[in-house]
């Protein structure tokens, strides 16, 4: 078996558990490296995400954690079509205001038609909240262009709304004629946010929200986020680098590693029981505020940079920096992503339970 | 020989701009030891950053000024040196790291040249002693290959890389301070720990003093023997790394570890964070400037700026209710 999809989790479409609002399948988007000025040529891809497959229940946060390049924003943009997926399945199940479950629809394969009316239910907040507000629009119409562009309510309406949603995200409702220079960053996430809730949404990606942010406000979005979570029931896939904060806000952390799930398990089972080489060192390497428990730590350190992700190497994508690499072995034949333990999925030939946290 | 490396006492940089005047530092003292490991932590525009500038005399003039302050460094005051001398001064006694290493070296000239550049202008060697100075700098920050690597260009070099080689360029005159601002906030995580356990290694072996300027608590905790925690241009809390994560007695500080998510606790509750955003340093409240955000602001605290003083737990505080604040105690407590 070469594939890398949690059997269990993809049943065929249309038989989604109906606790199931997202089920990614084989999702695969690779960027085509061009030669020549006149007569394009394609010399190449740039191997961004290679068949990533994962599910997320409703009402909960999967948190998507890797480093640069890893793949998991390219991930999330091509779930919500931001980007065209070169190839996979993005089932969305909704569910209706009555609370009965509705057909699952493909975004990845969904026409203009349909794609407009999901991105009522798929939302996105951007990592840098400087530059995913138009500095030339006011709060008022950033927050109320999503309903402007789906043609919802009056300009009268829409004003209330958009007065309503400033004040769920903890700003002031006269700010509505202000422009976002105006505002401090940990203020604009929160316009951005307000921007995404506005079609009451069921599923939001949030892109690195708080990377940008210092750690007093980063608190404070991190905060806001969960209580909004709890009031609309809102699921999250929760993309970011920063190891102890995806630790904080989700319930399950899948790890990204050149383009693939490495390990994807409950939050507290990655943490404390992490399987995969890769997850090792990564855990180990993020310092913890707490002078005795950061003298007594182990690092483990890997050798050389992540490689390219348009030749990714043969076997393993992580052999070449993994110390656990077998010749002949990791770096010929790819390890498939499987259930060792229940709910902990993990690519690896040599997978072992480690402590480092 | 003083007994302190460097002294800064009083140091006050403004910068002027169209709203006024901004006083980024203002009114900051302290003193680190040969060999010592500062941190120097923060949230952005608290100062930590122009307080390193202002040692290194980089504030530029006619927009910043260091109004006033002296600044001992190895017995001398660097604020009264002729540019002349600080020249010599930078790069050669007090090195700097900087946060992005890609603009920090030059992508027009070879690595090895401008390794070597530094190397002549602070040693008195040959050119051929100079490359040799340069290979052996690049091996000691464990670069690959280092006598081939010369030759290349920053961009050919991955981003902990670059960081690497501005490690090399910074220790290769052997200085008695490394000021690192930021220097890992770019990188990758694993690469970071690459990064500052390497910076541990050299400076714990050559006895280099550093200043690690950064608004990761987490980073400070293992690197760092003292911290010091600066707010508005001011210093609030300085002390040991045991007595600031685990008996913290100014309020911004107990906010600021309330507010770090950790990757050892699996908790789901809310952070304790702190309301409220950063002053404006054009017109900084009256009193104490953490007194608008701070839950235990009482009338004195909007009167007068408290001054950095030792308390009875052992650090030094700036807390007009410092000595009747239970922090410890307090594990929930100030809403967002």
């Amino acid at each position: 078996m070469t594939d890398t999809v949690p059997r269990a989790e993809t049943d065929e479409a249309g038989a989604l558990p109906e606790d199931v609002i997202l089920r990614v399948n084989h999702l695969v988007k690779e960027f085509p490296i061009n030669r020549g000025v006149f007569f394009k040529k394609q010399v190449g891809a740039v191997h961004a995400v290679s068949g990533v497959s994962f599910q997320v229940k409703r009402g909960e946060t999967v948190g998507l954690v890797g480093e640069s390049g890893c793949g998991k924003s390219t991930t999330a943009r091509s779930i919500l079509r931001l980007l065209e997926p070169t190839s996979g399945e993005v089932w969305f199940q909704g569910q209706s205001e009555d609370g009965t479950v509705d057909a699952p629809v493909d975004v990845a394969g969904a026409d203009r038609e349909i794609l407009r009316n999901l991105r009522r239910e798929l939302q996105i907040v951007f990592q840098d909240p400087y530059a995913s507000l138009n500095p030339r629009m006011t709060v008022a119409s950033i927050v109320a262009e999503p309903m402007t562009v789906h043609d919802i309510g009056t300009q009268a309406d829409r004003l209330e709304r958009v007065k309503h949603l400033l004040q769920i995200v903890g700003l002031s409702p006269e700010h509505t004629n202000r422009y976002p220079h105006e505002f401090s960053g940990g203020q604009r996430q929160r316009i951005g946010v307000a921007r995404a809730l506005a079609l009451n949404p069921q599923f939001m990606v949030l892109d690195e929200p708080v990377s940008a942010l210092d750690v007093s406000i980063q608190a404070q979005v991190l905060n806001l986020m969960q209580d909004l979570q709890d009031e609309f029931g809102l699921t999250y896939l929760f993309i970011a680098h920063d190891l102890s904060v995806v630790r904080h806000i989700s319930d399950r952390v899948a790890v990204m590693y050149l383009g693939k799930i490495v390990e994807m398990t409950d939050r507290d089972a990655l943490y404390d029981r992490p399987m995969h080489p890769y997850t090792h060192a990564l855990l180990s390497a993020v310092p913890i505020p707490d002078p005795s428990i950061e003298s007594t730590r182990k690092r483990i350190i890997l050798e050389g940079d992540i490689p390219s992700p348009s030749s990714p190497p043969p076997g393993c994508r992580f052999n070449t920096r993994c110390p656990k690499a077998e010749a002949g072995k990791c770096d010929v034949e790819e390890p498939p992503l499987s259930e060792l333990e229940p709910g902990h999925w993990v690519a690896c030939h040599f997978p072992e339970v480690v402590q480092v946290v | 020989m003083a007994e302190h490396l460097l002294d800064v006492e009083d140091l006050r940089t403004y910068f002027s701009t169209e709203e006024g005047v901004v006083k980024a530092v203002d009114g900051v003292s302290f003193k680190v030891k040969a060999g010592e490991r500062r941190g120097v932590v923060g949230e952005s525009g608290c100062g930590k950053s122009v307080t390193a500038m202002s040692i290194m005399r980089l504030i530029e003039p006619p927009a910043g000024e260091i109004v006033t302050g002296t600044i001992q460094f190895d017995g001398r005051d660097l604020l009264k040196l002729s540019e002349a001398e600080m020249q010599d001064v930078r790069g050669g006694e007090i090195a700097m790291i900087f946060q992005d290493p890609m603009t920090a070296l030059n992508p027009v000239y070879t690595i090895g040249d401008q390794l070597i550049e530094t190397i002549l202008l602070h040693q008195d060697v040959s050119k051929s002693e100079a490359r040799n100075i340069a290979i052996t700098a690049l091996d000691d920050v464990q670069i690959p290959y280092a006598k081939n690597r010369m030759e290349d260009y920053p961009h050919q070099f991955s981003g902990g890389m670059r960081q690497r080689v501005m490690i090399a360029m910074g220790l290769s005159c052997e200085p008695k301070l490394l000021i690192a601002d930021e220097p890992t906030t770019a990188l990758d995580v694993t690469t970071q720990a690459q990064i500052m356990s390497l910076m541990l290694d050299l400076a714990e072996e050559r006895n280099t003093a550093v200043l690690l300027i950064t608004h990761d608590l987490g980073v400070v905790a293992g690197f760092c023997d003292t911290i010091q925690v600066m707010y508005a241009g001011t210093i609030v809390e300085r002390g040991t790394g045991d007595e600031i994560f685990y008996n913290p007695q100014h309020p911004y500080t107990w906010g600021l570890l309330g507010s770090m998510t950790r990757l050892d606790e699996s908790q789901q509750d809310r952070l304790n964070s702190v309301r409220g955003a950063p002053p404006s340093l054009i017109a900084p409240p009256r009193g104490c400037r953490f007194g608008p955000r701070c839950d235990f602001a009482t009338d004195i605290c909007r009167e007068a700026l408290p001054i950095l003083h030792q308390s009875q737990e052992g650090q030094k505080v700036a807390c007009h209710r410092a000595s009747e604040l239970d922090l410890k105690s307090l594990t929930v407590g100030v809403s967002s």
